[in-house]
């Protein structure tokens, strides 16, 4: 807990500690930042690939990961950037993989869809739809089969509900009441699909409830607090109960799907996208911390600034970080040393 | 040296590797209660609980997900596919996450994971039950590839495989599980990636892997004894990595190849060898290399086709009468 000084007096927002707040609100500013950075970055053609952005979004990360503990898990799909960074990943790290660089988190080898640290067990961005839901299961698994009160917590889109996996993986996470927390970010499109469109059940909880019953549940996804709280209810009770917990997060990404599509265009307008940036996540938080008086607008724009020279310096950095050499094309196919190729020599190299 | 059965000699790699080490567990489809669906892991739920044997629902790329997870944070699991007919299912999990982690996350997170079943046709299954899944794995870097033919080599290949920091694709034959064979006492390993020869032969080598190995050392007996001909048998035991070395060192020595193999041709195991041969072989080749593979098709039901389709000893001994100029 935090100590008497921290605590903020008065109407708490969400009766967290000051310490907390100014935690979840740098969380989002950094994602916000660094990834208008990555944009910028990405259209000056330093970041190739696919590069999917979170914009929008960012109360989810923040608030999810916010609750959790240090030795628990964190795995998501390929839109892995701010849940990186909120997972305590460096930006300079981040950045670094991005930009293709032998500093990046994965050497260069994964890119924006392939985030990994396993020194703050990040588990990756997964790039394709649906297939990380079952290696939550496994993590899970392994938790209770080692019988620590760790629990998992697995990112998603909300596309995967329609798919396979999503109903193998909860079948077995419930059935053996294994502790891994789902959520959902519901950003309402898959790609340039809304969801109502090819989802039979668009209430995205609800398609949970056969697996998780009571224990699925819908949060305001803008609200950082909101989904802290969440969070929490379900880490205590995967801790406790080793009960997993399915949490939709409604929320809403700016951005087009990746850095190839539009923002808005024939599936939604720009007026939609103007009115959704209305209730954007972090200016309603620096509202309502203002309000409370926890801090002050000068404050913020303190922790902005400090924040942007970070990112600024993370590009820096990368800029800097050397690309991978011949000699990492081999190096982390196998555990064990390979040459490539038939008989360890690939055809006329 | 004790006489046991393919299936026997599995169970005791499973069970002397879930002794040795508190991390492995089995998961699949029917191999606690029901002892298997091939009795492979038979006992076992007894002597190590439900944690450790766990019965699946069919949800193949649920399960082999749920090994890849696990391994990820430091378990070794053994994934049992009923078939690997069915493990296309999983071919997400396998290709997509189990041999991509340990390259994508830069060295960081590494898979120790073996996913095992009988691959290949067995009597009368018809299509989607006779497939032979080799190539579609060999393919691919970041998985190891094992195809045992004998109890010793099952046993040494899988405890091997389970104690490997990799994924290890193992395919089983569905018809070898009743083969007998001199499995060694004690602690019997086999490295992966290392061929053996079955049979020594001066006049032709036949490649072979898994149930073909079977139809090879056949074809090589009545070759010996009709034709005089003395074949020698080399079995790959595992597909990847491919004990090129080995392969050549025997054709350099009888100047003849035939590479057999029960899947498909098109972009089959023997295409893969027969490019090795020519390439690091061709000076001492006296005649060009021929394969025997299963007929183009998917299985047909009738007993009939289904022999016409899979290959026994008499194409092998065909083919190597074409090598040696002797049709």
């Amino acid at each position: 807990m935090a100590s008497t000084e921290e605590t903020v007096v008065g109407e708490a927002p969400g009766g967290l500690s000051k310490e907390k707040l100014l935690e979840l609100l740098r969380a989002m500013l950094l994602s916000r930042r660094f990834e208008e950075k990555t944009a910028e970055s990405y259209q000056m053609g330093k970041i190739g690939g696919f590069c999917h952005l979170y914009i929008g979004q960012e109360a989810v990360a923040a608030g999810a990961i916010g609750a959790l503990r240090e030795d628990d898990y964190v795995i998501t799909a390929y839109r892995d950037h701010a849940q990186a960074l909120v997972r305590g990943m460096s930006p300079n790290s981040v950045m670094s993989e991005l930009y293709g660089r032998i500093d990046g988190c994965s050497r260069g080898a994964g890119g924006s869809m392939h985030m990994f640290d396993k020194s703050v067990n990040f588990m990756g961005g997964h790039g394709i739809v649906g297939t990380h839901l079952p290696i939550a299961t496994g993590v899970g698994y392994a938790i209770r089969y080692r019988q620590t009160d760790q629990v998992c917590l697995c990112f998603f889109g909300d596309s995967v509900v329609n798919g396979g996996p999503f109903h193998e993986a909860f079948n077995m996470t419930a059935k053996w009441e294994l502790p891994v927390i789902y959520i959902v970010e519901n950003n309402s499109y898959g790609m340039g699909t809304d969801i109502d469109r090819v989802a039979a059940v668009d209430e995205l909880f609800t398609r949970a409830c056969a697996y998780a019953g009571k224990r699925a549940e819908q949060v305001d996804g803008q609200d950082v607090l909101a989904v802290y709280a969440a969070v929490e209810r379900a880490a205590e009770r995967a801790r406790t109960e080793k009960r997993p917990t399915f949490i939709e997060a409604q929320t809403y990404r700016y951005l087009g799907h990746s850095m190839s599509d539009p923002a808005h265009g024939v599936y939604r307008t720009r007026e939609e996208v103007a009115e959704e940036r209305e209730r954007d996540p972090i200016n309603t938080f620096v509202d309502k911390l203002t309000d409370a008086g926890v801090l002050t607008d000068d404050d913020v724009e303190a922790m902005d600034k400090e924040i942007i020279d970070e990112v600024e310096a993370a590009a820096e950095f990368a800029e800097a970080s050397p690309v991978p050499g011949p000699e990492e094309v081999y190096a982390h196919v196998y555990s064990d040393e390979y040459r490539g190729g038939p008989d360890g020599r690939d055809a006329w190299r | 040296m004790a006489v046991i059965t393919y299936r026997d000699a599995l169970n005791r790699a499973l069970r002397e590797e879930m002794e040795r080490d508190d991390s492995v567990f089995l998961l699949g489809e029917e191999v606690g209660e029901y002892d298997g669906a091939y009795k492979v892991s038979k006992g076992l739920l007894d002597q190590f609980g439900e944690w450790r044997v766990r019965d699946t629902p069919i949800a193949e790329n649920g399960f082999a997900g749920l090994g890849v997870g696990a391994a990820m944070v430091g378990l070794r699991p053994v994934v049992e596919f009923m078939t690997w007919n069915f493990a296309l299912l999983a071919y997400d999990a396998i290709v997509n996450s189990a041999a991509k982690m340990y390259h994508m996350s830069g060295g960081q997170y590494n898979v120790p994971i073996v996913f095992r079943g009988p691959g290949g046709s067995a009597l009368q299954l018809a299509a989607q039950h006779s497939q032979v899944p080799d190539p579609w794995y060999a393919n691919i870097p970041g998985l190891k590839v094992c195809a045992p033919a004998t109890p010793a080599d099952a046993l040494g290949l899988l405890k091997s495989a389970i104690r490997d920091d990799d994924p290890v694709v193992f395919i089983e034959g569905e018809l070898l599980y009743n083969v007998k064979g001199e499995v060694p006492d004690g602690e019997h390993l086999v490295p992966i990636g290392v061929a053996e020869v079955k049979r020594p032969g001066a006049d032709v080598t036949i490649v072979a892997h898994g149930k073909m190995v079977h139809v090879a050392l056949q074809a090589a007996e009545h070759l010996a004894k009709e034709l005089e001909v003395e074949a020698e048998v080399v079995d790959l035991r595992s597909l990847r990595p491919l004990d090129t070395a080995s392969v050549i060192e025997s054709v350099q020595r009888t100047h003849r190849a035939v590479v057999v193999e029960e899947g498909w041709p098109i972009s089959g195991i023997g295409a893969q060898v027969v490019d090795d041969i020519q390439r690091e072989a061709f000076d001492s080749l006296d005649a060009p290399v021929a394969r025997v593979s299963g007929l183009d098709v998917p299985m047909h039901y009738a007993r009939s086709l289904e022999k016409l389709i899979v290959p026994g000893p008499e194409p092998v001994i065909e083919a190597v009468k074409h090598v040696c100029y002797l049709d």
